[in-house]
């Protein structure tokens, strides 16, 4: 700065430090624009692999027929299992939202959140160790003892996601109900759950499926079973894609590969799906709550 | 309030007294209802505590009869043979902390990156479209993630990854030599990287769309460049926010179970090249638990699910933690 005189006819362009300040920025942009494309990249390969692997295991028997052709008896027991899961957790995980939002005090709702979150970072190994625990040891393994893990993996993202959107719900419709005379419970039922419904709904839809893929507990609590025969007693362990998935992956056998291919195109299908449309929906019920 | 006019059969239902009847009856059903409906729910939140309360007592349950007779030296032995009863957590505890953090310093630089590209350089377009995208990495079974690690991925890394980090970086003891297959512990690091980057990814791009604009307005104004920017104002006032958000990716990587044992090999000693087998805590109880058939057996992988809990519990509250304390929208009253 000391030596340079100042020259009122340089051209504007940068020079010397700030020239080289300018490209180290360019430098950490593209940095940044690229980590952003290796992300995607590898979200493309690990779609693109599944698909193209598993598409050609696909057929009318790999839905409809169990081991070693199919694995229609898997589709029906996640089905089953995911179905007993969501049943309970989505209840309790309302209720446990409407008491943070409407009744708890400040003082119950920083604990209960907390619980949420811990809950919601629990290992999901660890879920599986407490419900062979309670439920399968001494006992046998159960599809609803696997229901039991996987409804405690969906509660806090349930409980989480419709507090949220309880949330949202504009207090003048609170305040409006309440001039009317109209008592909470009423409040509650007619008034802020329809209109949080929509947001209830897709925190469901990602908790089913978050839950479906989930492997680690139902390898401790419902892995032992007769891939061939379909079941929907939930009182003895009934075959899943999870497990199939993961039993398939640790034998070397190509045929059982493809298989595992074919299951995994099924599984991701649903998945990102379900979370695609639960989005959809999320922007569609945003849109008619900001209204 | 013009042209209000009174039904008459009201006033006359008034005058018989009806309407204060069934306006008590009324009373009573809203008070047994708003009762019941916090109750209900209090009790759905008092459940919640419960249960987390009865998994740590589960597990620790559980793994009784394994502490009572290793006791504390069980975190630091390193022998685990099922054949003798002998148990120690000591190499499944290193394996852990390696591929996680490991996992972590590939994986979080690249996660800030991203969260920056999202929150700074993208336009709303291009960020509608990616931030899904990234999540959705995420929404990727765990089973069919190291399922793909197994075929696609260990290969890959066998044949051209680990080659070139052991002629290049080959002098320091990490890199060793490439083993007879790419099931190793890098390669389990790599599918935990993948599962970690888009969790810190969308809570740092959260992060970096709350700094005000107007600091960042001002530090453009003074001439500080787009670099210049991110490194002056905006990781300074969310730092505490990222290192929360780094620890809530450490601790799933901690406790991934079955992508970690389809990629790592399930080796049981400890090694210091990275790509050696290995074995972690979550690993190892899924890999090992339906097989075990003694009491001493179950409990010590019980035991294992403590250390597991414990660690997890610990970073969880710890992200919780700087996250609260040093929340920048707080310090500066907004």
């Amino acid at each position: 700065m000391s030596g340079a005189a100042f020259d009122p006819t340089a051209p504007l362009t940068p020079s010397g430090n700030l020239r080289r300040r300018r490209a180290f920025s360019r430098v950490a942009e593209t940095g940044a624009t690229a980590a952003a494309v290796l992300a995607v990249a590898v979200l493309g390969i690990v779609v693109y692999t599944v698909v193209s692997r598993g598409a050609s295991a696909l057929s009318l028997d790999f839905f409809f027929t169990g081991e070693p052709t199919g694995i229609g008896p898997a589709i029906l027991g996640t089905g089953l299992i995911v179905v007993i899961a969501t049943a309970i957790a989505m209840p309790l995980g309302i209720l446990v939202a409407l008491y943070l939002t409407e009744f708890a005090g400040g003082r119950a709702d920083r604990p209960i959140r907390l619980t949420l979150d811990l809950m919601n970072g629990l290992p999901s190994i660890i879920i599986g160790l407490f419900v062979f625990g309670l439920l399968v040891y001494g006992n046998t393994q159960s599809a609803f003892a696997g229901s039991i893990a996987l409804a405690i993996i969906e509660l806090p993202l349930i409980a989480r996601g419709s507090q949220e959107v309880l949330l949202l719900v504009p207090d003048s419709l609170r305040e409006a109900a309440d001039a009317l005379g109209v008592s909470r419970w009423r409040t509650v039922l007619t008034v802020i759950l329809p209109s949080a419904l929509g947001g209830i709904v897709t925190s469901t839809v990602l908790a089913v499926a978050r839950a479906a893929g989930e492997t680690a507990p139902l390898i401790l609590v419902c892995s032992v079973f007769d891939g061939r025969k379909a079941s929907l007693n939930p009182f003895e362990a009934i075959p899943n894609i999870p497990v199939t998935i993961f039993s398939l992956s640790e034998e070397a056998n190509p045929e059982g590969f493809a298989r595992a291919w074919g299951a995994s195109l099924v599984l991701l299908s649903f998945i990102l799906l379900a979370s695609l449309g639960a989005r959809a929906l999320l922007a569609r019920s945003r849109a008619m709550m900001a209204r | 309030m013009n042209g209000t006019t009174v039904n008459p059969a009201y006033v006359a239902d008034i005058r018989r007294g009806r309407d204060a009847r069934s306006a008590s009856r009324l009373r009573r059903i809203d008070r047994v209802g708003d009762g019941l409906l916090h109750g209900l729910c209090a009790l759905a939140a008092l459940l919640g505590v419960v249960v987390l309360l009865l998994i740590g007592y589960q597990i620790v349950h559980g793994a009784s009869p394994s502490i009572s007779k290793f006791g504390l030296g069980f975190l630091t032995d390193t022998t685990w043979q099922p054949n003798f009863n002998i148990y120690g957590a000591g190499s499944v505890l290193f394996g852990t902390v390696v591929s996680s953090f490991v996992a972590l310093a590939i994986g979080g630089p690249i996660a800030v990156s991203i969260g920056l590209f999202l929150s700074l350089l993208a336009p709303k377009g291009v960020r509608g479209v990616i931030s899904p995208l990234v999540e959705m990495l995420a929404a990727i079974p765990s089973v069919i993630l190291g399922f793909w690690g197994i075929l696609v991925l260990a290969p890959f890394v066998h044949t051209e990854i680990e080659p070139w980090l052991h002629d290049t970086l080959g002098f320091i003891p990490l890199f060793g030599p490439p083993q007879t297959t790419g099931a190793s512990v890098f390669t389990a690091s790599l599918i935990l990287t993948i599962m970690i980057i888009p969790i810190i990814a969308s809570i740092s791009r959260d992060l970096f769309l709350a700094v005000p604009s107007d600091i960042q307005d001002g530090a453009s104004a003074l001439g500080a460049t787009r670099w210049e920017v991110v490194r002056g104002v905006v990781l300074p006032t969310t730092a505490s926010g990222v290192v929360a958000a780094s620890l809530l990716g450490l601790g799933r990587a901690l406790g991934e179970a079955i992508a970690v044992t389809q990629v790592i090999g399930a080796g049981s000693t400890i090694k210091a090249s990275l790509f050696e087998t290995g074995d972690t805590l979550a690993g190892r109880i899924a890999n090992q638990f339906p097989g075990a058939i003694t009491e001493m057996h179950q409990a010590s992988l019980y035991y294992l699910g403590v250390i597991l809990l414990a660690i997890g519990l610990l970073s969880n509250l710890l992200a919780q933690w700087i996250g609260r304390r040093f929340d920048y929208s707080k310090a500066v009253g907004k």
